[in-house]
């Protein structure tokens, strides 16, 4: 074992499926030997595996997307970046219209092995075009699956998972979480699709969250602890499959429930597990579903203005004691 | 370039094969067989004919909303195409994807797409992936003159250009974007221009010979599989009916009209190859008699052929289901 950053745990996936697979390749603007990733997660690969499949692109959004699938129905496995998850926007058609429904819309003829790497999330003061958190589009358009790792064991088991899966994964990371930390085994190991992970039990209040709120959800946790108030972290892990069950054990042994995410709360993936789980265990709620989310807002840009805008302990904090 | 007999013959069966299949189409569609809206490639049918001509069984296309023609010539099952046109269960998509979506992929067809455009970045990636794997694949991709004004043209050609794929670019410029006419959307006449601006070698044919095409195509082939990258055909054609199903095309103006249906696709190809004495009319017949024969035994699959159960809505949104 060994304790390693998020971002290193991400890269020793990558790494590990390239090796084991020559079809495994990544393409991206600035993913290449120069830059290295704009967040540095495939720097030092284009050195190892050759320009030709660690590839530079241009700034080409839709087309990194549209290449990445028709290179995904013809025999390879890319894994294609979009340096922001803002920037998938320019890709919709790729991605939304075409690799989503491609399997589909052809009557299974073919299957699309391919993920798309992008990240999500402010707190870095850059402003409402760099630190959107988008996943509740991609979890509206069936034929997507949806990974959105929060821990580095978790990273590294999902994307080497992710790579291997026949279907097309968007691959969600979060910019505060690359610089996290954890123990990593030595020997290899995957983690599935659609399982998620209880990062914390508790007899009390379920918290549901993801990247950045998990995290934030485990400190309050800990202090809620202290005053007697037992809280269960989950973290789902992979948003399509979405892993109800646990969700749904957890509920009907606490009774209540706190969903944390850092998106803007209409139509968030929240509001989606409420829905969930208001149909699948409404006799076993002791109270309201809470929802802690990002206002109805772009993200705005001064750190006063975005540490309103981002959920913080003290509002996750909240939401659990006005239940508990 | 000295083109042999039998491939004028095979470009003459090519052309008349789409021209039939189309035919049916609209003699189905007439009878009220086939839901939804059409596209039909009627008029385009020398531009599948003479590119597919130059192609091998294992090189890809990708289509477009006018797809029909290019299945058909590229060999696709022809009961299984009329079929999922009727939105059967026999169909190559299994009634899931109709006129726009109709694709046979174990033909080497990646894809017709219902999004003008969107097929460009596709076929960049097919290439990608057919040079990378190290094979001899050519990639064509089809598109109209409409999807040159959409930005995915512009980095889809420069991809392919900057890493020298095995790719052919086919736009079918048929002079009208739906009902707009080229002349208000494109300040050149010819796309080719465009195509020249992204370093891509690019020409102009005549799209109604069929003849001409396949030698622009074959051109482009030895290029490409020769790792010389990328090339760009514009074919110059016309629509001979409207741009889809209720579209009686009256924006088109009569001498217009009369000039391009005096151009029929398959009496031309037809003509040279009597000509050159690679075809005599009775032959000619007798090609056009089996075709017809085997239009006919597909509709007649596709009509006898079950629409699929409800439930299997669900079918094929995911290959592996956790």
């Amino acid at each position: 074992m060994a304790e390693i950053t998020y971002r290193e745990a991400l890269k020793q996936g990558l790494r590990e499926e390239m090796l084991r697979d020559d079809r495994v390749f990544v393409m991206g603007e600035d993913v290449g030997r120069n830059w290295g990733g704009a967040f540095k997660v495939t720097k030092g690969l284009a050195e190892e595996f050759g320009d030709e499949r660690v590839r530079d692109t241009p700034i080409s959004e839709n087309t990194i997307a549209g290449a990445a699938l028709g290179a995904a129905i013809t025999g390879l496995r890319p894994v294609a970046e979009i340096m922001f998850g803002d920037l998938i926007t320019l890709a919709m058609d790729q991605v939304c219209n075409q690799a989503a429904k491609m399997r589909y819309m052809f009557g299974g003829q073919t299957s699309v092995p391919l993920v798309l790497r992008s990240v999500f999330g402010g707190g870095r003061n850059i402003a409402s075009h760099h630190s959107q958190s988008l996943e509740a589009w991609f979890m509206h358009t069936p034929g997507l699956k949806i990974a959105v790792p929060a821990f580095a064991y978790d990273v590294k088991g999902l994307i080497k998972t992710s790579i291997r899966d026949p279907d097309p994964v968007m691959f969600f990371e979060h910019k505060l979480v690359y610089d996290k930390k954890e123990e990593v085994p030595d020997e290899e190991y995957l983690v599935p699709l659609g399982e998620a992970r209880v990062r914390r039990e508790g007899a009390d209040v379920t918290v549901w969250g993801t990247f950045l709120m998990v995290h934030k959800a485990l400190e309050v946790a800990e202090e809620l602890g202290r005053e007697g108030i037992s809280v269960e972290v989950i973290d789902p892990r992979t948003l399509v499959p979405l892993d109800k069950e646990a969700l749904i054990d957890s509920v009907k042994k606490t009774g209540r429930l706190v969903l944390v995410t850092e998106e803007t709360r209409t139509g968030a993936t929240t509001a989606e597990v409420a829905a969930v789980v208001q149909e699948e265990a409404f006799d076993w709620l002791d109270a309201p579903i809470k929802r802690v989310n990002a206002p109805d807002t772009p993200v705005p840009f001064s750190p006063s203005l975005e540490q309103y805008f981002i959920p913080d302990n003290k509002r996750i904090s909240e939401a659990i004691r006005e239940i508990a | 370039m000295a083109v042999s007999k039998k491939t004028l013959v095979e470009l003459y069966t090519q052309t008349l094969k789409v021209r039939l299949f189309e035919e049916k189409v609209w003699e189905l569609f007439g009878e009220n067989l086939v839901p939804g809206t059409l596209h039909l490639y009627l008029g385009q049918e020398a531009i599948a004919a003479g590119v597919t001509t130059a192609l091998k069984k294992t090189d890809w296309i990708q289509s477009t909303h006018r797809g029909h023609g290019h299945v058909i010539a590229k060999g696709a099952d022809m009961n299984a195409a009329l079929a999922e046109l009727l939105g059967k269960k026999t169909g190559s998509c299994k009634g899931k994807g109709g006129s726009m979506h109709i694709t046979q992929f174990d033909v080497g067809v990646l894809g017709a797409t219902g999004v003008v455009a969107s097929g460009l970045p596709i076929a960049v990636g097919a290439a990608l992936s057919a040079k990378m794997r190290k094979t001899d694949e050519v990639v064509v991709c089809f598109f109209g003159d409409g999807a040159s004004n959409n930005g995915t043209f512009g980095e889809s050609l420069n991809m392919a250009a900057i890493w020298q794929l095995p790719l052919i670019w086919v736009v079918e410029n048929n002079l009208y974007a739906m009902g707009t006419p080229i002349a208000l959307t494109c300040p050149s006449h010819n796309i080719a221009d465009r195509g020249e601006a992204y370093c891509t070698p690019s020409v102009v044919v005549d799209g109604n010979n069929a003849l001409e095409v396949y030698e622009a195509a074959v051109e482009a082939v030895k290029r490409a599989r020769s790792g010389e990258g990328p090339s760009l055909i514009e074919c110059k054609t016309y629509r001979m009916r409207g741009h889809s199903r209720f579209d009686q095309a009256k924006y088109r103006p009569e001498d217009e009209v009369e000039h391009w249906m005096a151009r029929d696709s398959v009496e031309i190809i037809k003509n040279i190859s009597l000509e050159k004495k690679a075809l005599t009319n009775k032959q000619a017949e007798t090609i056009r008699k089996t075709l017809h024969r085997a239009v006919d035994k597909a509709a007649d699959f596709a009509i006898k052929s079950e629409h699929p159960a409800p439930e299997e809505t669900l079918d094929d949104v995911f290959m592996e289901v956790a």
